[in-house]
């Protein structure tokens, strides 16, 4: 199939591209950065949009760097920027971890890091990365600028807080301290295909106990979500594989599953235990 | 129709094309500038069919509009080929029977000359996760890994 007619706006500065935005917004008028999931919803004519306002021309939305405590990911930073470390220390190994699960190689190569988080899929791994992580979204408009945490950006399913006008113009990634600990784990069907589960923890190991632990699971649930009670389960313990079993127990239990069927939303809850448990155990294996 | 008048660089050659905004890089390729040698799959990113290079990268030609490929340099299949000598890649794909029906293999080759390029060391199991990437209907996965193995290897030896 082919996408239906469009005008393209191609914007020189971030100003430029929001006036034009603001005066699109009303007529189904849409950012235009990656394009790995627009321009293929397009060709499926799910999405219509009759304005793309594009702004991969634009240099300030390809900032990549650490400013202060937060590494700032620009609009237009690819998903393959991540395949070297961008960060010295755990976050920059981490994230060069969880990109090799996003989707494949050419797709890597132009889909967009903020993008992702704009698009707000359950399955997306960046979403997934802000959530448990807790970034800073900046959004910007001709209206100004406001920074939302990504709890408050994602709202459920494809559904984010953004206005129409809006555009995500940079996710802020706290750094974490040098003693912190990641892990990630994907269950997905094909190697490049949508996770059907997903899990991230971090914790800081301080004297032989985790302190600031933090469990994400996504692709369960409408957004990646915080299992409040299997991280209040591991603080200021020990990372033993009791401790980490009883969290991914509590993680499964809590998971708010809605499958069709009472068996799917079985396999689900005993996925995000296995994930939860694996992402847990990878913690231990790199720091 | 509101048609724009671009310029596409492909393998070196400079094409004059008018095209609505909603023309895919691959469209273009194959209907305007008639390089029909890049194949067009599923049109939503899912087969790898269309690969090509665009400023040194693989990507899908179909998930791109043509007037975003202003200024770029773009790389097909039938810039592989010096006439009608294969090149050491395209050889290997017929010595190692890397094809059956071939729908898949302009992109299969777009993309393993992409990553040899990046990597001409690359490893078997990065080659394999990268090549994932495509899909082939006559289940011809092994030979195509073999043949691209063996391209590498070639290659290395003239390296070291």
């Amino acid at each position: 199939m082919k996408p239906s007619a469009f005008v393209h706006h191609e914007p020189q500065t971030l100003k430029e591209a929001l006036q034009t935005l603001s005066e699109v917004s009303d007529q189904e008028g849409r950012i235009l950065a990656g394009g790995q999931t627009l321009i293929a919803a397009m060709a499926l004519r799910l999405a219509r949009p009759s304005h793309l306002v594009d702004i991969n021309l634009i240099p300030e939305l390809r900032v990549l760097e650490v400013q202060g405590e937060h590494l700032v990911i620009g609009a237009t930073v690819r998903h393959s920027a991540f395949h070297q470390n961008v960060v010295d220390g755990p976050l920059g190994k981490l994230l060069c971890t969880v990109v090799k699960h996003i989707a494949h190689w050419p797709i890597r190569m132009r889909g967009t890091f903020c993008g992702s988080l704009a698009n707000a899929d359950p399955a997306s791994e960046w979403c997934l990365v802000a959530t448990t992580l807790e970034a800073d979204l900046v959004l910007q408009s001709i209206r100004g600028e406001r920074k939302l945490k990504a709890q408050e950006f994602f709202l459920g399913y494809l559904t984010t807080a953004m206005e129409s006008d809006e555009i995500l113009v940079a996710a802020h990634l706290p750094i974490p301290k040098p003693n912190t600990h990641f892990g990630f784990f994907e269950y997905s069907m094909r190697a490049g295909d949508f996770a059907k589960a997903m899990a991230l923890v971090s914790y800081e190991l301080d004297s032989g106990v985790m302190k600031n632990v933090k469990i994400g699971v996504g692709a369960v649930e409408g957004s990646a979500r915080r299992m409040g009670e299997a991280e209040v389960a591991l603080e200021l313990k020990s990372p033993t594989p009791e401790h980490f079993a009883k969290a991914a127990e509590l993680a499964s239990l809590h998971a708010l599953v809605s499958e069709a069927d009472e068996e799917d939303n079985l396999y689900k809850r005993e996925l995000v235990q296995t994930v939860v448990l694996r992402a847990l155990d990878q913690s231990l294996l790199r720091t | 129709m509101n048609k724009r008048e671009i310029t596409l660089n492909v393998n070196d050659l400079d094409y004059s094309v008018r095209v609505e905004s909603r023309r895919t890089l691959l469209d273009a390729l194959r209907d305007d500038c008639g390089l029909s040698g890049t194949h067009s799959g599923c049109e939503h990113g899912v087969c790898g069919a269309c690969t090509v290079i665009v400023n040194g990268e693989p990507v899908r030609s179909c998930l791109m509009f043509a007037v975003q490929a202003v200024n770029a340099k773009i790389r097909t299949v039938e810039g592989l080929s010096n006439g009608p000598a294969l090149n050491p890649l395209q050889q290997a794909f017929s010595e190692h029977h890397a094809l059956q029906c071939g729908f898949c293999t302009p992109g299969f080759l777009m993309l393993a000359t992409s990553l040899l390029e990046q990597d001409p060391f690359i490893s078997d199991e990065a080659l394999l996760d990268a090549l994932s990437s495509n899909l082939c209907r006559c289940t011809g996965y092994d030979t195509i890994l073999s043949a691209i193995r063996s391209a590498r290897d070639h290659a290395k030896g003239s390296l070291t």
